[in-house]
């Protein structure tokens, strides 16, 4: 029932659509011309994507590496770490949790906003969507300007955070 | 794109040599997820199809295509930073609105402020890293996204 309800929208939409065609209403026509397109491209497409990211789940035992997150800073640390936000997918406020669980853990302040950083640049996960639907060259050149910048933010958070009374709370 | 799948088609064939039992898993895994996030991308392909109908292809790249300068920015930046989109859904949006004649480097803005800052999520960044702090992080992220917009403006 609860998945149905998800459908009530793209139903509706189809609905009109086909309605649109029945009575020649251009618009709907239109509408529905844009709609095709769009899906048509995808829907060989995506399955297969999804898949590759349920095998990278299976096969890359994230929990090992999280096990090797201590004290090591310098380029080890924000290795370890920037490693790790590549592995991760979701949701930027889903890191927020991991952020606490480094600080707990004692990872530089530094490398908490370098991992935030890194998350939203590369996700291995997602690296096969943005090659597709953007091709290799945006991914690549985005890639390797975001990761400078967002690791310059890291350094500039520590730097401005450094004597001051920062700590990660858990809510 | 052929490529793209070429590639999966290898993964998948090395991971049932490996072993069928963590492939099957991972097949379904990966479905689970389809399935789950096809209603959200249905409704996301049919928003699209109606906005695109109804805003005109030239008020599209004028706002965000070629030469719409510090505008698209603005506006990629500005969507990008309210907006809850997950990359599974923001792609193939980026890859519509390219289509449609959205830069790439407006494009990049709009990725990059979707994954970094986000204002709706303040309050919960707030329980962690504090206000000042949350708030400072995404002015920098900000100031980075149009940054990379910029650096990327020279490179496409």
């Amino acid at each position: 029932m609860k998945q149905f309800k998800k459908y009530i929208f793209p139903l509706a939409f189809l609905i009109l659509v086909g309605l649109s065609y029945l009575f020649d209403f251009a618009a709907g026509e239109k509408i529905g011309l844009n709609f095709w397109m769009f899906f048509k491209e995808m829907i060989l497409f995506l399955p297969l994507m999804f898949i590759l990211i349920g095998l990278f789940d299976v096969w890359v035992p994230r929990e090992r590496i999280e096990k090797h997150i201590g004290k090591e800073s310098g380029w080890k640390g924000t290795g370890i770490v920037m490693l790790l936000a590549t592995l991760h997918a979701g949701p930027l406020y889903g890191t927020f949790p991991f952020a606490y669980i480094l600080w707990k853990k004692g990872c530089s302040i530094r490398n908490i906003f370098i991992y935030l950083g890194t998350f939203s640049a590369i996700k291995i996960p997602m690296i096969t969507f943005e090659i597709g639907f953007l091709g290799l060259k945006f991914s690549l050149l985005r890639t390797l300007i975001t990761l400078p910048v967002f690791i310059l933010i890291g350094y500039l958070m520590e730097w401005y955070l450094k004597n001051k009374d920062f700590e990660v709370k858990q809510p | 794109m052929k490529l793209l799948i070429i590639f999966s088609l290898i993964c998948l064939g090395i991971s049932l040599l490996a072993s069928r039992e963590k492939t099957m898993m991972g097949i379904k895994k990966g479905l689970t997820m389809f399935i789950r996030l096809l209603p959200t991308l249905l409704l996301m392909l049919a928003l699209v199809s109606i906005v695109l109908f109804l805003i005109p292809r030239e008020t599209l790249t004028k706002y965000m295509g070629e030469g719409s300068g510090i505008a698209g920015w603005i506006t990629a930046a500005t969507f990008g930073s309210i907006a809850l989109i997950p990359g599974y859904i923001a792609y193939p949006l980026c890859g519509i609105l390219v289509k449609s004649g959205v830069t790439y480097q407006v494009i990049a803005v709009f990725i990059t402020t979707l994954m970094m800052t986000g204002f709706l999520t303040l309050p919960v960044e707030a329980k962690f890293f504090g206000w000042k702090v949350s708030i400072i992080r995404n002015i920098l992220s900000l100031a980075g996204a149009l940054i990379i917009g910029l650096i990327m403006g020279v490179f496409l």
